[in-house]
């Protein structure tokens, strides 16, 4: 064994009677100086948890053990919407209402999108952002525009940055993407931790207290919909959209993902989504597939209709289309049309 | 039961001592550790804005250095089949070196997991809603546990045994042992699902990721194994027979060439189809346009691989030097095959057709370092106290000569 024998203690036979106790002035002055030294880098290296931010430094344990959104009863959600209403007025000094909105019955909801209509103007992107409380330093956005060359519909062809002093350009057309809220979702499947989900009305929501972080469904997800918070969002106060919902547009905190809900908070109140409303051209439509006089549901029938990578088996529920009526719709009886 | 405490006090104490080479070395992982801890603070302060990932690249250096570890702690296989199915004698007393390096590989892919987070004060959510078995993340967070907790058990057990003078049971370890091996299998499989189960990500979503795994783990764990067996032979007196690396060597040959036919298997089906699928992989290997941050690393490692190969084919790599050349150059040539080259390509370009790079930021990197540290660390504690107890210098009934146990057995007398 050649591993040494080392002579710590430091009494190379020079030492005097202190030798008998093990423990001599000099390794004891040796030992103070290494642990009052391992302790100032330590404390040294935990500095910078001196910055944490305001808000994250309260530990609230009711926060802390607060339940899944799926197991909180009606106190409990009341409870936790106080917390959030606390919460949002440290960060931003405002009130707002928020409430926690279900999904309502007979109904599942389909967007549809006009490829002939679509401007490129993004004028959905940034009324998505100031309805849905987006952080905006770094801004994120649920809403990506492509400009797509004509000839192709390969979304690898597109170009996300374009910047032209005047749309649309007559030599391409526009394509958004959003969540497509599909039925088959891989973002829900691949969730650790349920902390996303998807709801009886076909959108998948994320509970904000509930997710841990690690991105794995913005691994997953094939539409590239999911954005993460990679700092703690910045709104300035007038920005804020008052009239929030727990699972939709409430302000999120560093470190949780967020995407499009199709708006719940509106939606689920018969009204449409604010990217619809902010659309100079008509190009967006929304509505309930399971009604039959839906103008979802007429699309549907009528139009040629596609989806984006079919080939993935996620079945979107936002379809793309093109003005062209299918000249064999007729034949395809719908309920309610006149004949 | 006092007894037990007695023992883990005593190794507590030993790591605490050793020669000059000893404390220097611990001293330098320490430093290098608060770096990471420091770095890690200003993550946990500002967010994950102070990686270099993004919505479009949203895994990185974090991830790659995982899927790298898993590897190398399932490679503790290699050294335990020989051993435990074919009887191997010259294998047989270092196999519990194989299996503390998988202890520490596994504490350092938590690590690397952990740090990975954007909230890991949420953590306690893994417990209260685990989404089993529909998401393969929480099977790997069960066989990676699992796997921890199995090679906790046999390395504990038998280095108490020894440190009592008892013959361990063969009931108490080898059913575990076995165990173990079809579990490290596991570990490494379950970690290419993660991946190659994404319909979104054509790069990933390949049937010969789990093999390409478990070959390119079972080449670069055992060369990580042959290079600790050299530190130990030269920092201690622990017999390490050469024919125990060379048998490790013929094992990682084996490895490596079975792993370059499966990258050159998938490198034909990406750029012979000329499908869109294969732009990642194209990405990878050549750029696209003028992004081609990744383009010299891939070359560097093949170089490295192929390199490695050679020597450990020919007989070149019968000169110990050589075949530690060999091993440091397959770790390296694997750590970016599987960890850069696997991982950060896939992002590349997004779903959506944008291609955005990715490189580190110092804070990440230091990150990395710190958790490498802290798991070396780990690793020469292991090593510092299982080597005495293992040649019969510390046992229940002695004391141990070093000034560290003559001094506690002083005090205690005076």
């Amino acid at each position: 064994m050649k591993l040494p024998v080392h002579k710590s203690s430091g009494c190379g036979g020079s030492c005097g009677s202190a030798s008998n106790h093990g423990v001599t002035r000099r390794s004891f002055l040796r030992r103070t100086a290494g642990v009052v030294g391992g302790s100032a880098a330590f404390a040294a290296a935990l500095s910078p948890l001196m910055d944490i931010p305001e808000e994250d430094r309260q530990f609230d344990v009711k926060k802390f053990l607060q339940k899944h959104y799926k197991e909180m009863n009606a106190d409990e959600m009341e409870a936790a919407l106080a917390r959030v209403r606390e919460d949002v007025e440290l960060r931003y000094d405002v009130r707002p209402e928020i409430r926690d909105i279900k999904p309502m019955d007979g109904v599942e909801f389909v967007y549809a999108l006009n490829l002939s209509r679509c401007i490129g103007c993004r004028k959905c992107v940034h009324a998505c952002v100031d309805e849905n409380n987006q952080s905006r330093d770094p801004e994120i956005q649920y809403i990506r525009v492509l400009e797509m060359p004509r000839g192709t519909t390969d979304i690898e062809q597109g170009d996300h940055h374009y910047d032209r002093p005047k749309v649309p350009d007559e030599d391409h057309y526009y394509m958004p993407i959003q969540c497509h809220q599909c039925a088959n979702p891989p973002c829900v499947k691949v969730c650790p931790v349920e902390a996303t989900w998807q709801e009886d009305d076909g959108i998948t929501v994320i509970d904000y207290d509930w997710c841990i972080g690690c991105r794995y469904c913005e691994a997953a997800c094939p539409y590239w919909a999911r954005r993460f918070n990679f700092t703690t969002p910045t709104i300035p106060s007038d920005k804020i959209n008052t009239e929030m919902s727990y699972l939709s547009n409430r302000p999120r905190h560093k470190g949780v993902m967020e995407k499009c809900h199709f708006c719940l908070h509106r939606t689920r109140e018969g009204r449409m989504p604010a990217c619809l409303e902010a659309c100079p051209t008509g190009a967006r439509k929304f509505g309930n597939v399971l009604d039959p006089d839906s103008e979802v549901t007429q699309i549907l029938r009528t139009k040629r209709v596609f989806v984006l990578k079919a080939d993935v088996g996620t079945l979107p529920r936002f379809f793309y289309y093109f003005d062209e009526r299918d000249p064999f719709a007729q034949s395809v009886p719908i309920p309610g049309a006149p004949s | 039961m006092k007894e037990y405490f007695r023992f883990l006090w005593r190794c507590f104490r030993l790591s605490f001592h050793g020669d000059w080479r000893y404390y220097t070395w611990m001293f330098l992982l320490t430093a290098v550790i608060l770096l990471g801890v420091n770095a890690y603070c200003k993550q946990l302060v500002y967010g994950l804005i102070t990686t270099g990932m993004t919505d479009q690249v949203s895994w990185g250096l974090y991830i790659a250095n995982f899927t790298f570890l898993v590897g190398v702690a399932a490679a503790a296989v290699m050294l335990v089949i020989p051993v435990y199915i074919y009887k191997n004698d010259e294998l047989h007393d270092l196999v519990i070196f194989g299996e503390l390096l998988a202890v520490s590989a596994i504490i350092m892919c938590l690590m690397f997991v952990t740090v990975d987070l954007g909230r890991p004060d949420r953590f306690i959510h893994l417990m209260m809603r685990f989404n089993f078995p529909i998401s393969i993340l929480t099977w790997d967070v069960i066989v990676l546990n699992g796997y921890l907790l199995l090679n906790l058990h046999i390395c504990g057990y038998l280095v108490y045994c020894a440190y009592r003078k008892r013959k361990p049971s063969r009931k108490f370890y080898i059913p575990f042992v076995f165990i173990a091996i079809a579990w490290a299998i596991s570990i490494h499989t379950v970690t290419a699902f993660l991946y190659s189960g994404l319909g979104g990500r054509p790069f990933w979503n390949s049937a010969v990721i789990a093999p390409r795994f478990l070959a390119s783990a079972f080449a670069a764990g055992p060369a990580l194994i042959i290079l600790t067996l050299q530190v130990l032979r030269w920092a201690t007196s622990y017999p390490v027979p050469n024919k125990a690396l060379h048998t490790l060597r013929s094992i990682i040959a084996v490895a490596a060439s079975i792993n370059l036919f499966l990258v050159g298997s998938e490198l034909f089906t990406e750029f012979y189809t000329q499908s869109a699928h294969g732009v990642s992989a194209h990405y990878l290997w050549f750029g696209l346009g003028e992004h081609n941050a990744l383009v010299p690393w891939i070359w560097s490692a093949t170089f490295l691989n192929v390199g490695a190969l050679l020597i450990l084919l020919t007989p070149l790599g019968r000169k110990l030097m050589l075949l530690n050349v060999a091993c440091v150059a397959l770790i390296i040539g694997i750590w970016i095959e599987k960890g850069m080259g696997l991982i950060v390509p896939a992002f590349i370009p997004s779903p959506l057709g944008e291609v955005v790079e990715y490189t580190p930021t110092l804070n990440e990197i230091l990150v990395c370092l710190g958790i490498w540290s802290a798991g070396l660390l780990i690793y020469t504690i292991f090593v510092r106290v299982t080597v005495p107890v293992l040649q019969g210098e510390l046992t229940y009934d002695t004391i141990y000569h070093t000034s560290a146990e003559q001094g506690h057995e002083t005090d205690e007398t005076t």
